[in-house]
């Protein structure tokens, strides 16, 4: 029964990735940024002086800035493990031999994947000690932070699924990585700023919670950032149905919106890995 | 066991295959000769499932290329002419890697990847870093790696490109130790003499067509013409090349004084020579030894390679 789950490209992946150094300077980069953060918010809130009290209201904050962050970050980091899944074979001329061996493109682009994304779970999971530092003052339910571990997998993984499309349909890596990051500029920050254009038309003509504007609606749902700030907070999403009129919870949109995603980038990767091959099998 | 039909690959107005059709028996090995860019590689990666031919077809042990690239993986072993390997990953990992990679057991791994590496020599390796390996190491330990699922067919692109003599042979005893286990090998080479010492047979390609196909000695009689004969005299050179004049089909005549020694072109049959043999003996001539010049294949590369240029 291992043997059936057992995905070759998947063990090599992560044997290869811990051995090298930039994955430990990438995780240390990563826990280093949240360090500072946390120590700057703390040493601001109390006035440099190490003492005084930190009200609950204070630590919701920290939690909801470093929540985004923390996306901000996986965003910005996954591109750089999964934009050269494939062309980094090809580059490195190791590509033809796997492609001769029998296993299955499929089998090859999901070991590809998941490697990445054990990577960065793994990364989120030592950030959490860190993370957890909000219970000491409260303020946070751990519920909220299940919901928001599980988006940011979500997250990832459609991410990485964008990067292995793009490394299996480029030659070259530097122009899938430059591609994904694209992609994460259009949902992160293109999507923003539709948002707010859709908004502005929606309100030049009506009142608000008169009408319905779909598109308002929909820009705010598939953007990371808004999604986290729905979770952290149900205000906002109350706020975002009022603005939009489309009363429907956020995460399920961006739960499906996500998987299409994912699902499209897989299907065209799995199809383009043996792209000189006509059939695909 | 290896069946070509009518195998044509254009890529845009470019033909680099034009109706390839070749035969080959299980147990052979075969040598694929030919300039840069006439084709061998292209073929080579249609037989391993890499590219899909514009037409025809080529079938391995029965399964077809196109139709069930799945099994043909099964069976072949492939070895391409430029190939990288994994940095940080040790010897029986890589191999290890590949092993897995073609569905066998963790168990049966273990004990496959020593006997490999004693084929290849790389037993003393086994715990090095891939990349820390030397160009001919690297070789052999690929050759391992493309035996890890003991396929009947072994598809070597230039195998034997950009190694040192010492690699070179090392990598010819292999081989020859592969052929006795009955792997029917293609291999493509630049280095000519060396396939006419391990092939079967060879074929030529040139501008993707097959101008020559079978065993060394037919497409060097067929080729030839003509063969260059070395005679040795004991003394009185000028009356044996006296002698040699006479016969119209022998030209180029040469007298090499210090060695005592004659070559000449001999245009006729074998039973022709037999016969001008008999004569010299009988005519008291004192030839003490007759041999055949052996034309290798760089020669016979060159003439073939040349005569399709010039039609």
């Amino acid at each position: 029964m291992m043997e059936r789950f057992y995905n070759p490209v998947l063990v090599k992946e992560l044997k290869l990735r811990f051995r090298s150094f930039k994955s430990f300077s990438g995780l240390m980069f990563y826990l280093a940024v949240i360090c500072i953060f946390i120590a700057g918010f703390l040493l601001l809130t109390t006035e440099f002086t190490g003492k005084g009290f930190f009200r609950p209201e204070i630590s919701f904050m920290m939690f909801a800035v470093l929540t985004i962050l923390q996306m901000a970050l996986v965003l910005f980091i996954t591109p750089s493990l999964t934009a050269g899944a494939i062309s980094s074979e090809r580059e490195k001329q190791t590509l033809n031999i796997l492609l001769t061996t029998t296993q299955s493109s499929t089998q090859i682009v999901i070991g590809k994947l998941f490697s990445s994304v054990a990577f960065l779970v793994l990364m989120l999971i030592a950030g959490l000690p860190l993370y957890s530092l909000v219970f000491l003052f409260g303020g946070v339910s751990p519920s909220q932070l299940v919901a928001i571990f599980l988006f940011y997998l979500v997250t990832v993984i459609a991410i990485g699924s964008i990067g292995v499309m793009f490394s299996t349909i480029t030659k070259k890596t530097i122009v899938a990585m430059i591609a994904t990051y694209g992609s994460i500029i259009f949902l992160g920050g293109i999507t923003a700023f539709f948002f707010f254009l859709t908004m502005a038309f929606h309100q030049m003509g009506n009142a608000i919670g008169t009408s319905v504007s779909y598109m308002t609606y929909f820009w705010a749902s598939i953007n990371p950032g808004a999604l986290m700030l729905t979770l952290i907070s149900s205000d906002m999403g109350d706020a975002l149905a009022e603005l939009s009129g489309v009363d429907f919870p956020v995460w399920i949109t961006y739960l499906l919106v996500y998987i299409v995603i994912i699902v499209l980038s897989l299907t065209v990767a799995i199809k383009k890995l043996r792209a000189n091959m006509k059939s695909n099998r | 066991m290896i069946e070509i039909r009518d195998l044509t690959k254009r890529y845009g107005s470019f033909t680099a295959l034009d109706h390839l059709n070749l035969s080959l028996e299980e147990g052979i090995v075969f040598g694929f000769v030919g300039a840069n860019g006439a084709g061998k590689s292209t073929t080579f990666s249609i037989l391993a499932t890499l590219l899909s031919p514009t037409s025809g077809d080529a079938l391995i042990n029965g399964k077809s290329v196109i139709k069930e690239p799945k099994e043909v993986r099964k069976q072949i072993g492939y070895m391409p002419d430029f190939f990288g390997v994994y940095d940080q990953l040790k010897v029986d990992e890589y191999l290890d890697f590949y092993g897995a990679s073609y569905g066998i057991g963790a168990t049966e791994r273990k004990v496959l990847i020593p006997q490999l590496l004693e084929l290849v020599n790389l037993t003393n390796k086994r715990f090095d870093y891939v990349d820390l390996l030397s160009r001919g190491m690297k070789q052999r330990l690929c050759l391992a790696r493309a035996l890890i699922h003991d396929p009947k067919v072994l598809i070597l692109d230039e195998p034997a490109s950009g190694l040192d003599p010492r690699a070179r042979v090392e990598m010819r005893d292999i081989l020859r130790n592969l052929k006795s286990m009955g792997k029917t090998i293609l291999i493509s080479s630049h280095i000519l003499p060396e396939l006419a010492e391990m092939c079967d047979e060879i074929g030529v390609i040139d501008n993707g067509k097959l101008i020559a196909h079978g065993n060394v000695a037919t497409i060097q009689a067929q080729l030839q013409g003509e063969k260059r004969i070395v005679i040795k005299v004991a003394e009185r050179l000028s009356e044996v090349r006296a002698f040699l004049e006479e016969d119209p089909l022998i030209s180029s005549i040469d007298v090499m004084d210090n060695r005592l020694e004659i070559a000449f072109n001999y245009r006729g049959t074998d039973a022709q020579q037999v016969t001008l043999l008999k004569t010299a003996i009988l005519a008291d001539l004192p030839i003490y030894a007759l041999s055949e010049e052996e034309k290798d294949l760089e020669d016979v590369f060159m003439a073939i390679t040349k005569g399709a240029d010039n039609q």
